[in-house]
């Protein structure tokens, strides 16, 4: 650990202000998890009250150009794929908005022809009847692009970086696109000039060494605070899953060590969003409710046509760019592949029932169009 | 003696009287039923919801329901703008707020910036100007400016809202020299709003002379709200007391020698 933990910052634009110090003594420090655990709960209660905002992923497509190790949409993984129409990702919001959501995010992988900025705003403009708030997780794109998203009426962007750490980066994104770190490094920025109220930065923890990576996260987000001064920053930790292509995480980060980094955040950032989905399971969510997380997911499907099977007639494989019909044998158990598999299957209506028994009370609306319309 | 405690003063914001000094805020509450407990046991007249949290389309949305879960025949209720950014978000929300059947009051609450919930003076003054225009009730939520208090009533708010100590802080009257200011000069109501975190902190603004304090945060995540209600009520109605039974000038320094002047004594 020689250099640690100025060299987590390495090659990146940003420096370690008095906030990431702290973060870092909180995080690497002495203080007794429980210690921190009351304070991250102190800190929550006093900056979000007893409440806990919840929403629902759409995906609207599984097709990518990227080759990525550990995600299962990656481009040469074998999967059932597909792009949902834009009246198709409308049925699919009318399912989640009659769940109770009334905020959504739109989920995609990466593939100029079939998911272009103008389908993705379209697609926003299909469920912003539906949903008070719309949030888009996508690849990073060019502010005007961006414009016409948020013109279309979405008001958050969920961009993480993955892995701060250029070298693990480098050897994670083996081709396409998202193998520009800096490009995807500067989209935030990009997002919030163009007009989002929301940003969402996170790491995938399990690339690299999540302890500079956590750091580096700290900087982003203080970094963020102070050129996107008026966006409202949320960040997550988002544990690698089991997915399509089997990979496994090169470095693990203990239920112990997943909660003290969510306090640490907590406390040093004490007015920004934490967001925990699906991917923990249902013992570890309903413990970390109280400790600094904000918002949740829940019911979630990571595949599109998810939540109603819309879309699957078109069902496809994708091989060196060319549609492949599928086998008919396949047919039987047709449904997109996922990106990865949820762990904490409640409904909302489960979620809902397991924050009140603890004290808090489900927000489904907390931001409203007019707004910004 | 007579046992009977008198009534503290009432007092108006336009035109409308009021005998509480306490409003109450609805976010940050465990559950639907503590809110209207607290409210209860608060004894306030007003109470603000955030307008973010509500339906505004008129469909009575059973997932953003709040305004249906208060008593609108016992409280008064204060849209709050929070959200805006600047003066036309703002202006938006108010004239939504009155389509969806709110009284044409608001609590005007800009604040461009996520973490401190610090006010905008200017994009405020702005919404102040055009919202006069359109008869409302305006009650703007500032930061502990006295020049801007007056400002701000000379373009038609109704009242003037300093804040204590940011949002949520609990850190009680931080800007006191400056509240203390705006209350000499104002001609307008003045409710002290954000960072009160004890009822000692609203007896304070009550005792220095302010006409009212807002609460919600000390109120919301307090163990028991309702109970913790009942507390800043008595906080409220201790400080207005004292206040009107005429407090001594507290000085900062005893002054029962006088080593300049005692020779003229002599």
């Amino acid at each position: 650990m020689s250099g640690w933990p100025g060299s987590a910052l390495e090659g990146l634009p940003f420096g370690r202000t008095n906030t990431v110090a702290k973060f870092e003594d909180l995080m690497f420090g002495t203080t007794r998890l429980e210690e921190l655990a009351e304070q991250a709960r102190a800190e929550t209660r006093k900056n979000f009250g007893k409440t806990m905002r919840l929403f629902a992923p759409l995906y609207l497509s599984n097709e990518c150009v990227n080759t990525c190790k550990y995600c299962g949409f990656s481009k040469d993984n074998p999967i059932r794929r597909v792009t949902l129409r834009p009246e198709e990702v409308e049925k699919e919001a009318r399912h989640l908005a009659q769940t109770g959501f009334r905020s959504v995010l739109l989920v995609s992988g990466e593939h100029p022809r079939e998911v272009p900025a103008g389908y993705i705003a379209e697609c926003v403009k299909r469920s912003v009847s539906l949903f008070p708030s719309v949030a888009i997780e996508v690849a990073p794109l060019e502010t005007s692009e961006y414009r016409e998203i948020v013109e279309a009426g979405a008001e958050g962007l969920v961009l993480y970086q993955e892995s701060y750490d250029r070298a693990a980066y480098a050897e994670m994104h083996v081709s396409g696109p998202k193998r520009n770190f800096d490009e995807r490094l500067g989209g935030p920025e990009r997002g919030y000039a163009a007009g989002f109220r929301r940003i969402g930065l996170g790491v995938l923890v399990g690339l690299a060494d999540w302890r500079r990576e956590l750091v580096a996260l700290a900087a982003h987000v203080s970094h963020l605070m102070k050129v996107c001064w008026r966006a409202q920053i949320t960040v997550a930790l988002p544990r690698l899953r089991p997915a399509a292509g089997g990979f496994q995480p090169r470095v693990a980060m203990s239920d112990r060590d997943f909660a003290r980094a969510l306090c640490a955040f907590r406390i040093a950032f004490p007015q920004a969003g934490i967001v925990l989905s699906t991917r923990e399971p249902e013992k570890l969510r309903n413990g970390l409710m109280e400790l600094g997380v904000t918002m949740m997911s829940a019911g979630s499907e990571t595949e599109p046509g998810g939540y109603t099977g819309v879309g699957k007639e078109r069902l496809h494989r994708t091989v060196r760019g060319r549609e492949v019909a599928l086998e008919s044998s396949e047919w039987e158990r047709a449904e997109a592949t996922e990106q990865f598999e949820i762990s904490d299957e409640r409904s909302a209506e489960q979620l809902s029932a397991a924050l009140r028994q603890r004290g808090l009370d489900p927000v489904w609306k907390d931001w409203d169009r007019a707004l910004t319309a | 003696m007579s046992s009977k405690v008198q009534e503290t003063e009432s007092w108006k914001i336009g035109d409308r009287k009021f005998q509480s000094r306490l409003l109450v805020g609805t976010g940050k509450f465990p559950s639907v039923s503590a809110m209207q407990s607290a409210l209860e046991s608060s004894g306030t007249e007003i109470v603000t919801v955030a307008l973010r949290r509500v339906d505004l389309s008129g469909h009575k949305d059973p997932q953003a329901d709040m305004l249906e879960e208060i008593d609108r025949d016992k409280y008064l209720v204060l849209a709050n703008t929070s959200g805006a950014m600047n003066a036309e978000e703002a202006v938006r929300l108010a004239r939504l707020a009155v389509a969806a059947g709110l009284p044409k009051w608001v609590k005007l609450e800009i604040h461009p910036d996520p973490r401190y919930l610090l006010p905008d003076p200017i994009e405020t003054l702005k919404a102040t100007e055009i919202l006069a225009k359109e008869g409302f009730t305006i009650l703007p939520y500032i930061n502990a400016d006295p020049v801007l208090a007056k400002r701000l009533e000379e373009a038609g708010a109704a009242t003037v809202m300093p804040l204590g100590a940011p949002i949520g802080s609990n850190r009680g009257i931080e800007t006191r020299a400056q509240i203390e200011i705006i209350i000499e000069q104002a001609c307008v109501p003045v409710i002290v709003d954000a960072g009160l975190g004890a009822p000692s902190h609203a007896a304070e603004a009550l005792e220095m002379g302010a006409d009212a304090v807002l609460i919600n945060t000390a109120i919301a995540v307090a163990e028991d709200p309702a109970a913790m209600a009942t507390a800043f009520r008595m906080g409220v109605e201790a400080g207005r007391r004292a206040f009107e039974a005429g407090l001594s000038p507290a000085r900062r320094e005893a002054s029962a020698t006088s080593p300049l002047t005692g020779f003229l004594d002599e």
